[in-house]
């Protein structure tokens, strides 16, 4: 093995590219506090800030290791240990070769994306959630769903000459996932599915007006998803070089094309073209990017991307149909964008633009890349789905999962925060301490 | 003595308030509410899912006047607060059985 010297350009992007990733978790709570009712807002915001908490001490105990250790040689999970950041300050990043940049950035790297997958499943069982009872199903989900499936999908293993161990199974299958679209959406869709079946639906679901309170906030969260994606899926090249630059654009032109292929479709049905349309096409095409933007042309990213829009404000309505509370989203957005993106890159991608990527149906490559893709695709879903559902079913019969129905009526945030957003009767200025 | 309650589109409120100012009027009370009429509610969309409104932002304008004046200041919020279109609000007046100004003491009309 040659020797590679740390590179302070490469570190320098993915210090940046680290900070913005983490960005992303307080700017979906925004996107999501928004959504829901004056009353539940809060709570809403805290699921996503307390899962920072959680699945940052997680990662540093034994989540990194967990995930991409590769000392348990498995293709399922890393290794079993903990995780020893502080011994390896001075070391570089192995993950399938290696890279100029030490692990502990890495490290830190990867750990926002696991901050961030189960902070998205929130949205699906919004104003009725036992705040407490969600801390413990992070903390177990993370360990037992996102840290294995992040090792099949980002750990490429150790790679010491020519011999690499540890890889994980879909990593060594050959599934093109840049930044996760599998690990991560499709993931954190197919645990909101199961965890809005596992709770039910909200009290007054489809009977009274669930309307957004804050479009604002939304608008808020979005642009802030939208300016730390650029670190999620630019960042995920591990270098500031070529693939970055392409992954970049992909990311803004895929989501141009979802924000406009969302409210177009809006225009056509409904008469109006919406704010809560835009926000949510632009994420959704954000979602649809993310595996591959270092895969295809940029050209084939705003296809992509306007797909995904109008695919997305479709799949929304699904859960009227079949009759499942997903309060925000999460599936039509994220389980179905996920997969629309993972799939896409069968058809779209070629190795002109990036030299490890193989070429998809469009490109003459045949069916063999969408194969790969399916697996991935089909895996990590099933996966998800059924553990998703075994943890919430165990939380639900022995700590509870739901409030209580006077909780939700009279509102989440002051039942289980003793707080309240707004002060919605000015009666209530001439509060006194006790 | 009387009390004109006035239940007016949010936007005209400050169309009614110098009309009345201009007329002599010296003090109001200005709430918001909310309620519908023949106008009905209207539909929002949501991700595709359809809500129905009922009840439409208005403002409730309160004034206590003397009763021979009753009808004038009806008069005056009525061709302010007008804008032809349905949902315009409704003007009534109430008689009021006594009034003191929580500052000198005064009742009746030497309180308005």
């Amino acid at each position: 093995m040659t020797d590679v010297v740390l590179s302070a350009g490469d570190t320098a992007w993915m210090l940046a590219s680290t900070a913005l990733v983490l960005l992303m978790t307080p700017g979906l709570a925004f996107f999501y506090g928004g959504m829901v009712r004056t009353k539940s807002v809060l709570n809403m915001m805290m699921m996503s800030m307390v899962t920072i908490g959680i699945v940052s001490v997680l990662w540093v105990i034994y989540g990194f290791e967990l995930a991409f250790g590769y000392k348990g040689k498995s293709a399922w999970y890393g290794a079993i240990s903990l995780s020893g950041l502080g011994s390896q300050v001075n070391n570089l990043t192995n993950n399938g070769g290696v890279y100029p940049i030490p692990v502990l950035v890495f490290a830190a790297f990867q750990l926002m994306f696991a901050v961030i997958t189960p902070a998205l499943i929130s949205g699906a069982i919004a104003d009725r959630t036992k705040f407490l009872s969600w801390g413990i199903f992070v903390a177990i989900w993370t360990t037992v769903v996102y840290f294995p499936v992040a090792h099949w999908v980002f750990a490429f293993g150790n790679k010491v000459g020519d011999t690499i161990t540890g890889a994980g199974f879909l990593a060594g299958k050959g599934l093109e996932d840049f930044a996760g679209g599998t690990a991560v959406h499709i993931n954190a869709g197919a645990a909101g599915l199961a965890l809005a079946i596992v709770l039910g639906k909200r009290v007054g679901w489809r009977k009274e007006a669930m309307r957004p309170h804050s479009l604002p906030l939304v608008m808020l969260g979005s642009g802030l998803l939208w300016f730390g994606w650029f670190g999620f899926n630019a960042g995920s090249a591990l270098a500031a070089n070529g693939i970055a630059g392409l992954a970049f654009m992909n990311t803004q032109v895929a989501t141009a094309g979802a924000l406009l292929g969302w409210i177009l479709v809006e225009k056509i049905r409904n008469g109006h073209m919406t704010s809560l349309g835009a926000a949510s096409g632009a994420v959704a095409g954000l979602v649809a990017i993310t595996p591959a933007c270092a895969f295809v042309a940029p050209w084939a990213a705003v296809v992509i991307g306007f797909g995904a829009g109008i695919v997305c404000s479709l799949a929304v309505g699904l859960k009227y149909k079949f009759g499942f509370d997903d309060s925000l989203d999460v599936v039509g957005v994220h389980l179905v964008g996920g997969i629309f993106g993972s799939l896409a890159i069968g058809f779209f991608g070629t190795h002109v633009v990036n030299s490890v990527g193989l070429d998809g149906i469009f490109y003459g490559g045949g069916t063999a890349l969408l194969g790969k893709q399916a697996l991935g695709v089909g895996l990590v879903l099933a996966y998800s789905f059924i553990a998703t559902l075994i943890i919430g079913f165990i939380i639900e019969k022995t700590i509870g999962f739901r409030v209580s129905r006077d909780v939700e009526v009279e509102g989440i945030d002051l039942n289980e925060h003793a707080e309240t957003a707004y002060e919605t009767y000015s009666s209530s200025r001439g509060g006194s301490s006790l | 003595m009387k009390l004109i309650t006035a239940i007016l589109k949010p936007f005209k409120l400050d169309d009614v308030k110098n009309a009345l100012q201009a007329f002599g009027i010296t003090g109001m009370t200005v709430s918001e509410a909310s309620g519908f009429g023949r106008q009905g509610g209207h539909t929002e969309v949501y991700r595709g899912a359809e809500y129905t409104v009922d009840l439409v932002p208005k403002v409730r304008l309160e004034v206590l006047v003397d009763s021979k004046e009753a009808d004038a200041v009806i008069d005056v919020i009525v061709k302010a607060a007008s804008t032809g279109s349905i949902g315009d609000g409704k003007v009534w007046s109430s008689p009021v059985d006594a009034i003191v100004r929580v500052r000198t003491g005064e009742r009746g009309t030497d309180a308005i």
